[in-house]
């Protein structure tokens, strides 16, 4: 894997930019692999990188129907945080922050992971109490929170409409000083370019249609490129995850809906933090590149379509133009939707199934960017022992009939 | 935007009066204390959550403010049809000929 520093940079400035090596390889796929991994989403990506890794399995395969990193990972609003209410997510969330935190370096990658903060407002006096309860429930697993009155929020939000004057005042807030944002498309292709060099093929165009299996135990999976046989398979698939669980003959507790967002025109910067409100429902930080990130709840149908409909714009824009007048004449630049996999209680399902050998990591739902490095790095582990990561354990499918839940809505209450 | 049939009101509304409401014919087991804990878990969580045909449940919140059926693709999001609470569908994945997607 070619190295790089700024000397490259000005190395390769001198051959104008045109030697420079190509990220990935792009490989004929094996007949058998140890370890396959179906979804080439940023999940499914760095699975793969800390098999290798960390666990030293290199003859593994990524399985992407399309190309790496056009799902969800290239779909989503990059807030990363972890300020969850409940000891399991918390913890697996804050693992994936410690990962987040130094990742370009492990990488050699610039993920852009950028700590800016970000604040949960509250609008109500239920929304304060929640507040409270949840930066305290952080305080005690370690992780950074603190509770703002309305003057401190003004103070780091000065754009922002704090006067009593609205339908719903901003009271104060929750704020994550070490949360913030990444660079979605860097995440995953950072994570195949070192998936690759360590040996893992990722194979592109390349569609899960079934799997092979014989004694309750999983043996390969036919695509659209012929069978390909797998001890141990992964499956990352995300708003898809209902579809491949039938095609091994179970059921998944998930529903898979459309979730918007948009950007508007570049602007000059004008936010510096990430603003999210669970109750007027919208959220919003400025990209580096200026625009303003924009997104909100999911279409409540379910559906497959990779695209919303307009009401819902409609009412993330009277939230965000509520809480920032100013930007009610911002032109908007693009729209589009992921299909999300939710989960009844809003927490993932990183577990073995009814097959033998056969895994799934999904039900991240609405926000399952942030957690991306640790996710990769739980399943891969679970992948490699056969059985859970301890971080991972809790969240095993099993919860649905045990009704062990880890009810996190409050704190996931606005998707993202 | 959707326009949406409501079979009490007879007409087609805009999307924004509705509701989805999820999977519909979902039977509440009829002896609960005698149910399985799978069983129980089932039709709590477990959806059938389909890439093509649904049957799914629609509440006119801003209308008749009742509950009725809908036969909507997931994919494309075509509404074929809606009956009122109580009716079977007509349309059905196999019925239709209608491949569902995979
Ligand atoms: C609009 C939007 C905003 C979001 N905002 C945030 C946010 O701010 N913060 C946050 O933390 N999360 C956010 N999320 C959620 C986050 O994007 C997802 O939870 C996360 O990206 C899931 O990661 P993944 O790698 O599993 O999914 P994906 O990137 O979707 O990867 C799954 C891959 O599986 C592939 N696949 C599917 N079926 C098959 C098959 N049969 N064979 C082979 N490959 C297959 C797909 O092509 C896809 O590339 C948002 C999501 C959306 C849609
Ligand atoms: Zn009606």
């Amino acid at each position: 894997m070619q190295h790089y520093s700024g000397f490259g940079l000005v190395k390769h400035g001198l051959s104008h930019h045109e030697n420079w090596q190509r990220m990935w390889r792009n490989p004929v796929p094996k007949s058998q692999y140890d370890v396959i991994v179906v979804g080439g989403g940023g999940h499914g990506l760095a699975t793969a990188y800390y098999l290798a890794k960390v666990h030293g399995i290199t003859n593994v395969a990524v399985i992407e129907k399309g190309w790496l990193g056009g799902g969800n990972t290239a779909r989503n609003t990059t807030i990363v945080r972890s300020n969850y209410l409940w000891d399991e997510a918390a913890w697996l969330y804050e693992h994936a922050m410690k990962l987040w935190e130094g990742l370009s370096q492990d990488l050699n990658y610039n993920v852009m992971f950028s700590q800016r903060g970000v604040m949960n407002l509250g609008h109500t006096l239920q929304d304060m109490r929640d507040i409270h309860r949840r930066v305290n429930a952080n305080r005690l697993n370690g992780i950074d929170g603190e509770v703002l009155d309305v003057k401190q929020v003004q103070e780091i939000v000065p754009i922002m409409d704090c006067s009593r004057n609205t339908r719903y005042p901003v009271l104060g807030a929750s704020w994550q000083p070490r949360a913030g944002v990444a660079r979605h498309d860097a995440v995953a292709w950072g994570f195949a370019r070192g998936a690759d060099a360590l040996g893992v093929d990722l194979l592109q165009q390349t569609e899960v249609t079934g799997f092979r299996i014989s004694g309750g135990k999983v043996l390969g999976v036919e695509t659209n490129r012929g069978y390909i046989g797998g001890k141990t398979i992964g499956v990352v698939t995300a708003g898809n995850s209902g579809v491949l669980a039938k095609m091994a003959g179970f059921k998944l507790p998930v529903e898979s809906h459309p979730l918007q967002a948009l950007v508007s025109e570049p602007m000059k910067p004008i936010l510096d933090t990430v603003v999210m409100s669970n109750h007027v429902h919208g959220y919003v930080s400025q990209s580096d590149k200026g625009d303003l990130v924009i997104g909100a709840g999911i279409d409540g149908y379910n559906g497959y379509g990779q695209r919303g409909s307009y009401p819902t714009i409609e009412h993330t824009l009277q939230a965000i133009v509520e809480l920032f007048p100013m930007f009610s004449r911002v032109r908007m630049n693009r729209q589009w939707g992921g299909i999300v996999d939710t989960c009844p209680d809003a927490c993932p399902i990183i577990s073995a199934t009814p097959v033998g050998g056969l895994f799934f990591n999904c039900g991240w739902g609405t926000g399952g960017f942030k957690a991306t490095p640790g996710s990769g790095h739980v399943f891969a582990a679970t992948l490699a022992e056969g059985k859970a990561h301890p971080l991972a354990a809790p969240f095993s499918i099993d919860r649905f009939i045990s009704g062990k839940l880890i009810d996190e809505h409050g704190a996931a209450g606005v998707a993202h | 935007m959707l326009h949406i049939y409501c079979p009490y009101c007879e007409e087609y509304r805009e999307e924004e009066e509705f509701r989805p409401k999820g999977e519909a014919h979902i039977a509440r087991p009829a002896e609960p204390e005698a149910t399985s804990d799978e069983a129980w878990g089932d039709y709590l969580f477990f959806r059938k959550n389909p890439r093509g045909l649904h049957h799914e449940q629609w509440y006119h919140a801003a209308g008749c403010r009742k509950f009725f059926n809908a036969t909507r693709d997931t994919v494309s999001y075509q509404i074929l049809e809606t009956y009122k609470a109580g009716q079977q569908p007509t349309v059905s994945a196999a019925a239709s000929g209608k491949k569902v997607a995979k």
